[in-house]
Protein backbone atom coordinates (compact mmCIF):
# COMPACT_ATOMS: atom_id res chain seq x y z
CA UNK A 1 0.00 0.00 0.00
CA UNK A 2 0.88 3.37 -1.34
CA UNK A 3 0.52 5.42 2.36
CA UNK A 4 0.81 2.80 5.06
CA UNK A 5 3.58 4.48 6.27
CA UNK A 6 1.95 8.04 6.59
CA UNK A 7 -1.35 6.37 8.20
CA UNK A 8 0.71 4.43 10.65
CA UNK A 9 2.99 7.26 11.55
CA UNK A 10 -0.66 9.49 11.79
CA UNK A 11 -2.21 6.62 13.92
CA UNK A 12 0.69 6.98 16.82
CA UNK A 13 0.48 10.56 16.58
CA UNK A 14 -3.39 10.40 17.58
CA UNK A 15 -2.52 7.44 19.71
CA UNK A 16 -0.05 9.85 21.48
CA UNK A 17 -2.70 12.50 21.46
CA UNK A 18 -5.33 10.53 23.21
CA UNK A 19 -3.07 9.12 25.74
CA UNK A 20 -2.04 12.24 26.81
CA UNK A 21 -5.93 13.68 26.80
CA UNK A 22 -6.46 11.17 29.12
CA UNK A 23 -3.72 11.67 31.56
CA UNK A 24 -4.55 15.46 31.33
CA UNK A 25 -8.58 14.66 32.23
CA UNK A 26 -7.57 12.63 34.90
CA UNK A 27 -5.91 14.36 37.95
CA UNK A 28 -3.24 17.27 38.47
CA UNK A 29 0.15 16.92 36.66
CA UNK A 30 2.92 19.31 37.04
CA UNK A 31 4.36 18.91 33.55
CA UNK A 32 7.68 20.22 34.42
CA UNK A 33 10.53 19.24 32.31
CA UNK A 34 12.29 15.94 33.00
CA UNK A 35 15.84 17.82 33.69
CA UNK A 36 14.09 20.31 36.54
CA UNK A 37 12.85 17.17 38.28
CA UNK A 38 16.34 15.51 37.21
CA UNK A 39 17.55 18.43 39.14
CA UNK A 40 15.35 17.79 42.28
CA UNK A 41 16.77 13.95 42.59
CA UNK A 42 20.31 15.60 42.72
CA UNK A 43 19.43 17.56 45.48
CA UNK A 44 17.83 14.44 47.04
CA UNK A 45 20.49 12.11 46.59
CA UNK A 46 23.23 14.69 47.83
CA UNK A 47 20.87 16.43 50.83
CA UNK A 48 21.57 19.47 48.96
CA UNK A 49 24.00 20.31 46.06
CA UNK A 50 25.12 23.49 44.93
CA UNK A 51 25.42 23.46 41.27
CA UNK A 52 28.96 25.59 40.33
CA UNK A 53 28.04 26.90 37.35
CA UNK A 54 25.23 29.76 36.63
CA UNK A 55 24.09 29.86 32.47
CA UNK A 56 26.15 32.52 31.03
CA UNK A 57 22.28 34.27 29.96
CA UNK A 58 19.03 33.41 30.59
CA UNK A 59 16.32 34.88 28.59
CA UNK A 60 14.94 37.60 29.69
CA UNK A 61 10.98 36.35 30.06
CA UNK A 62 8.97 33.03 28.85
CA UNK A 63 8.07 34.40 25.60
CA UNK A 64 11.84 35.82 24.81
CA UNK A 65 12.56 31.99 25.57
CA UNK A 66 9.35 30.57 23.48
CA UNK A 67 11.11 32.43 20.53
CA UNK A 68 14.01 31.63 20.92
CA UNK A 69 13.02 27.83 20.84
CA UNK A 70 11.04 28.32 17.96
CA UNK A 71 13.58 30.21 15.58
CA UNK A 72 15.30 26.71 15.16
CA UNK A 73 12.38 24.69 14.79
CA UNK A 74 11.00 27.09 11.96
CA UNK A 75 14.41 27.52 10.56
CA UNK A 76 15.17 23.69 10.57
CA UNK A 77 11.95 23.23 8.84
CA UNK A 78 12.73 25.45 6.57
CA UNK A 79 15.96 23.94 5.49
CA UNK A 80 13.95 20.68 5.21
CA UNK A 81 11.47 21.85 2.86
CA UNK A 82 13.66 23.70 1.13
CA UNK A 83 16.33 20.58 0.04
CA UNK A 84 12.83 18.00 -0.15
CA UNK A 85 11.99 20.51 -2.90
CA UNK A 86 15.06 20.60 -4.28
CA UNK A 87 15.24 16.72 -4.22
CA UNK A 88 11.47 16.47 -5.82
CA UNK A 89 12.46 18.72 -8.65
CA UNK A 90 15.53 16.84 -9.88
CA UNK A 91 13.67 13.52 -9.69
CA UNK A 92 10.58 15.12 -12.30
CA UNK A 93 13.36 15.88 -14.85
CA UNK A 94 13.89 13.26 -17.39
CA UNK B 1 21.55 21.51 33.92
CA UNK B 2 24.43 23.88 33.97
CA UNK B 3 27.08 23.02 37.04
CA UNK B 4 25.39 20.21 37.78
CA UNK B 5 28.20 17.82 36.82
CA UNK B 6 30.82 18.11 39.74
CA UNK B 7 34.78 17.07 38.79
CA UNK B 8 36.01 14.95 37.66
CA UNK B 9 33.02 13.83 35.54
CA UNK B 10 32.44 16.80 33.42
CA UNK B 11 35.98 17.02 32.53
CA UNK B 12 35.87 12.66 31.80
CA UNK B 13 32.87 13.79 29.34
CA UNK B 14 34.77 16.72 27.54
CA UNK B 15 37.71 14.75 26.71
CA UNK B 16 35.52 11.57 25.40
CA UNK B 17 33.42 13.73 23.42
CA UNK B 18 36.72 15.60 22.19
CA UNK B 19 38.02 12.74 20.43
CA UNK B 20 34.60 11.64 19.12
CA UNK B 21 34.32 15.10 17.47
CA UNK B 22 37.81 15.43 16.35
CA UNK B 23 37.48 11.77 14.46
CA UNK B 24 33.71 13.47 12.98
CA UNK B 25 35.92 16.80 11.57
CA UNK B 26 38.20 13.89 9.78
CA UNK B 27 35.33 11.74 8.56
CA UNK B 28 33.04 15.04 7.67
CA UNK B 29 36.04 16.13 5.49
CA UNK B 30 36.39 13.01 3.77
CA UNK B 31 32.55 13.28 2.81
CA UNK B 32 32.57 16.55 1.81
CA UNK B 33 35.69 15.73 -0.35
CA UNK B 34 34.07 12.41 -1.90
CA UNK B 35 30.14 13.12 -2.45
CA UNK B 36 29.01 16.77 -2.41
CA UNK B 37 25.53 15.46 -3.50
CA UNK B 38 25.36 14.09 0.24
CA UNK B 39 25.71 17.45 1.55
CA UNK B 40 21.95 18.72 0.91
CA UNK B 41 21.06 15.51 3.39
CA UNK B 42 23.59 16.56 6.00
CA UNK B 43 22.11 20.27 6.15
CA UNK B 44 18.24 17.86 6.28
CA UNK B 45 20.06 15.62 9.38
CA UNK B 46 21.00 18.71 10.95
CA UNK B 47 17.55 20.79 10.28
CA UNK B 48 16.03 17.68 11.76
CA UNK B 49 17.58 17.57 15.28
CA UNK B 50 17.58 21.31 15.23
CA UNK B 51 13.70 21.46 14.64
CA UNK B 52 12.80 17.95 17.11
CA UNK B 53 14.92 19.24 19.78
CA UNK B 54 13.11 21.99 19.97
CA UNK B 55 10.17 20.61 20.82
CA UNK B 56 9.13 20.29 24.25
CA UNK B 57 6.72 17.54 24.14
CA UNK B 58 4.10 16.43 27.00
CA UNK B 59 4.32 12.94 28.54
CA UNK B 60 1.87 10.92 29.55
CA UNK B 61 4.15 10.80 32.67
CA UNK B 62 2.59 14.03 33.21
CA UNK B 63 5.93 15.56 32.96
CA UNK B 64 7.77 16.90 29.81
CA UNK B 65 10.99 16.46 27.56
CA UNK B 66 11.88 16.78 24.38
CA UNK B 67 13.04 14.40 21.46
CA UNK B 68 16.77 14.60 20.40
CA UNK B 69 16.26 14.21 16.11
CA UNK B 70 19.81 12.38 16.17
CA UNK B 71 18.05 9.19 15.19
CA UNK B 72 18.13 10.32 11.59
CA UNK B 73 21.80 11.32 10.77
CA UNK B 74 23.22 8.77 13.19
CA UNK B 75 21.87 6.23 10.37
CA UNK B 76 22.63 8.70 7.41
CA UNK B 77 26.23 9.69 8.43
CA UNK B 78 27.34 7.70 11.86
CA UNK B 79 27.43 8.59 14.97
CA UNK B 80 30.95 10.89 14.49
CA UNK B 81 29.83 13.01 11.71
CA UNK B 82 26.55 13.50 13.96
CA UNK B 83 28.39 14.54 17.39
CA UNK B 84 29.24 17.47 15.18
CA UNK B 85 25.36 18.25 14.64
CA UNK B 86 24.37 17.99 18.39
CA UNK B 87 27.33 20.04 19.03
CA UNK B 88 25.79 23.15 17.11
CA UNK B 89 22.39 22.45 18.37
CA UNK B 90 23.45 21.84 22.15
CA UNK B 91 25.83 25.24 22.03
CA UNK B 92 23.00 27.20 21.01
CA UNK B 93 20.77 25.87 23.22
CA UNK B 94 23.08 26.36 26.13
CA UNK B 95 24.21 29.85 25.30
CA UNK B 96 20.79 31.49 24.13
CA UNK B 97 18.30 29.36 26.49
CA UNK B 98 19.73 28.35 29.29
CA UNK B 99 19.19 24.98 28.44
CA UNK B 100 21.67 21.87 28.68
CA UNK B 101 24.87 24.15 29.50
CA UNK B 102 28.21 24.69 28.53
CA UNK B 103 29.59 23.16 31.49
CA UNK B 104 28.03 19.57 30.93
CA UNK B 105 28.08 20.21 27.18
CA UNK B 106 30.93 17.37 27.32
CA UNK B 107 28.39 15.24 28.71
CA UNK B 108 25.17 15.96 26.51
CA UNK B 109 27.39 15.65 23.29
CA UNK B 110 28.11 12.19 24.62
CA UNK B 111 24.51 11.03 25.51
CA UNK B 112 22.55 13.18 22.22
CA UNK B 113 25.25 13.32 20.01
CA UNK B 114 27.28 10.21 20.33
CA UNK B 115 25.64 7.28 22.62
CA UNK B 116 21.93 7.75 21.08
CA UNK B 117 23.07 7.68 17.23
CA UNK B 118 25.64 4.54 17.89
CA UNK B 119 22.66 3.05 19.35
CA UNK B 120 20.41 4.04 16.10
CA UNK B 121 23.31 3.03 13.59
CA UNK B 122 23.53 -0.11 15.59
CA UNK B 123 19.81 -1.06 15.09
CA UNK B 124 19.72 -0.03 12.01
CA UNK B 125 22.63 -1.86 10.51
CA UNK B 126 21.49 -5.25 12.12
CA UNK B 127 17.71 -5.05 10.82
CA UNK B 128 19.32 -4.14 7.21
CA UNK B 129 21.18 -7.08 7.53
CA UNK B 130 18.47 -9.33 8.41
CA UNK B 131 16.37 -7.77 5.79
CA UNK B 132 13.56 -6.29 7.48
CA UNK B 133 12.00 -3.42 5.69
CA UNK B 134 14.38 -0.10 5.78
CA UNK B 135 11.23 2.32 7.05
CA UNK B 136 10.42 0.26 9.99
CA UNK B 137 13.87 -0.42 10.96
CA UNK B 138 14.70 3.32 10.77
CA UNK B 139 11.66 3.77 13.34
CA UNK B 140 13.44 1.14 15.60
CA UNK B 141 16.27 2.90 15.69
CA UNK B 142 15.56 6.66 15.92
CA UNK B 143 12.85 5.26 19.02
CA UNK B 144 16.15 3.67 20.58
CA UNK B 145 18.54 6.22 20.11
CA UNK B 146 16.02 8.47 21.19
CA UNK B 147 15.54 6.37 24.78
CA UNK B 148 19.16 5.55 24.63
CA UNK B 149 20.06 9.26 25.20
CA UNK B 150 17.80 9.64 28.19
CA UNK B 151 19.76 6.10 29.68
CA UNK B 152 23.28 7.31 29.19
CA UNK B 153 22.21 10.85 30.59
CA UNK B 154 20.50 8.98 33.46
CA UNK B 155 23.74 6.73 34.29
CA UNK B 156 26.10 10.19 33.96
CA UNK B 157 24.28 11.00 36.49
CA UNK B 158 24.16 8.17 38.71
CA UNK B 159 27.88 8.01 38.12
CA UNK B 160 28.70 10.93 39.71
CA UNK B 161 25.84 11.11 42.24
CA UNK B 162 26.02 7.61 43.75
CA UNK B 163 22.71 7.45 46.70
CA UNK B 164 24.13 6.85 50.32
CA UNK B 165 21.95 3.61 50.18
CA UNK B 166 22.64 1.39 47.01
CA UNK B 167 24.91 3.31 45.19
CA UNK B 168 25.51 3.76 41.48
CA UNK B 169 22.61 1.40 40.49
CA UNK B 170 20.28 2.92 43.08
CA UNK B 171 20.97 6.34 41.95
CA UNK B 172 20.23 5.00 38.12
CA UNK B 173 17.02 3.75 38.61
CA UNK B 174 15.95 7.06 40.48
CA UNK B 175 17.15 9.03 37.42
CA UNK B 176 16.06 6.80 34.83
CA UNK B 177 12.80 7.07 36.46
CA UNK B 178 12.85 10.36 35.49
CA UNK B 179 14.73 10.53 32.21
CA UNK B 180 13.80 7.58 30.64
CA UNK B 181 10.29 6.79 31.57
CA UNK B 182 9.04 10.54 30.67
CA UNK B 183 11.12 9.69 26.97
CA UNK B 184 9.14 6.63 26.38
CA UNK B 185 6.26 7.76 24.52
CA UNK B 186 8.09 10.98 23.10
CA UNK B 187 11.05 8.33 21.76
CA UNK B 188 8.18 6.29 19.99
CA UNK B 189 6.57 9.48 18.62
CA UNK B 190 10.10 10.81 17.10
CA UNK B 191 10.85 7.47 15.95
CA UNK B 192 7.74 7.65 13.77
CA UNK B 193 8.40 11.20 12.57
CA UNK B 194 11.62 9.85 11.62
CA UNK B 195 10.54 7.18 9.65
CA UNK B 196 8.24 9.27 7.58
CA UNK B 197 11.15 11.65 6.51
CA UNK B 198 13.33 8.68 5.54
CA UNK B 199 10.82 7.63 3.69
CA UNK B 200 10.71 10.49 1.74
CA UNK B 201 14.90 10.46 1.54
CA UNK B 202 14.41 6.76 0.03
CA UNK B 203 11.49 7.54 -2.46
CA UNK B 204 13.64 10.74 -3.90
CA UNK B 205 17.18 10.36 -3.67
CA UNK B 206 17.83 6.64 -2.82
CA UNK B 207 20.68 7.08 -4.90
CA UNK B 208 22.60 8.83 -2.37
CA UNK B 209 21.62 6.26 0.28
CA UNK B 210 22.77 3.47 -1.92
CA UNK B 211 26.22 5.52 -1.96
CA UNK B 212 25.65 6.19 1.87
CA UNK B 213 26.02 2.23 2.51
CA UNK B 214 22.71 3.04 3.82
CA UNK B 215 20.67 0.94 1.69
CA UNK B 216 22.40 -1.68 -0.07
CA UNK B 217 22.33 -1.32 -4.01
CA UNK B 218 19.95 -4.65 -4.51
CA UNK B 219 16.89 -3.48 -1.76
CA UNK B 220 17.31 -0.16 -3.92
CA UNK B 221 16.42 -1.49 -7.04
CA UNK B 222 13.31 -3.80 -5.58
CA UNK B 223 12.16 -0.81 -3.30
CA UNK B 224 11.85 1.22 -6.14
CA UNK B 225 9.78 -1.38 -8.23
CA UNK B 226 7.47 -1.35 -5.34
CA UNK B 227 7.07 2.55 -5.03
CA UNK B 228 6.62 2.94 -8.46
Amino acid sequence: MKYATEILVGAVLLASLAALAVVMSGGEHSWEGSDTQGAGAVQEITGGYEPWARPVWTPPSGEIETLLFTLPAAGGALVIGYFFGYYARGRQRP
Amino acid sequence: MEGFLPGPWWQIWFAVSFLFIAYGMYRLQNLTAEDRQALPLLAVAGAFIFVLSSLKLPSVTGSSSHPTGTGLAGVLFGPAITSLLALIVLLYQAIFLAHGGLTTLGANVFSMGIAGPFAAWLVYRAGSRIGLNVVATMFAAATLADLTTYLVTSLQLALAFPAAAGGVPASFLAFGAIFALTQVPIAIMEGAVTALIFKYIVTMRGDILVRLRVIPQATMQRLQKVMQ
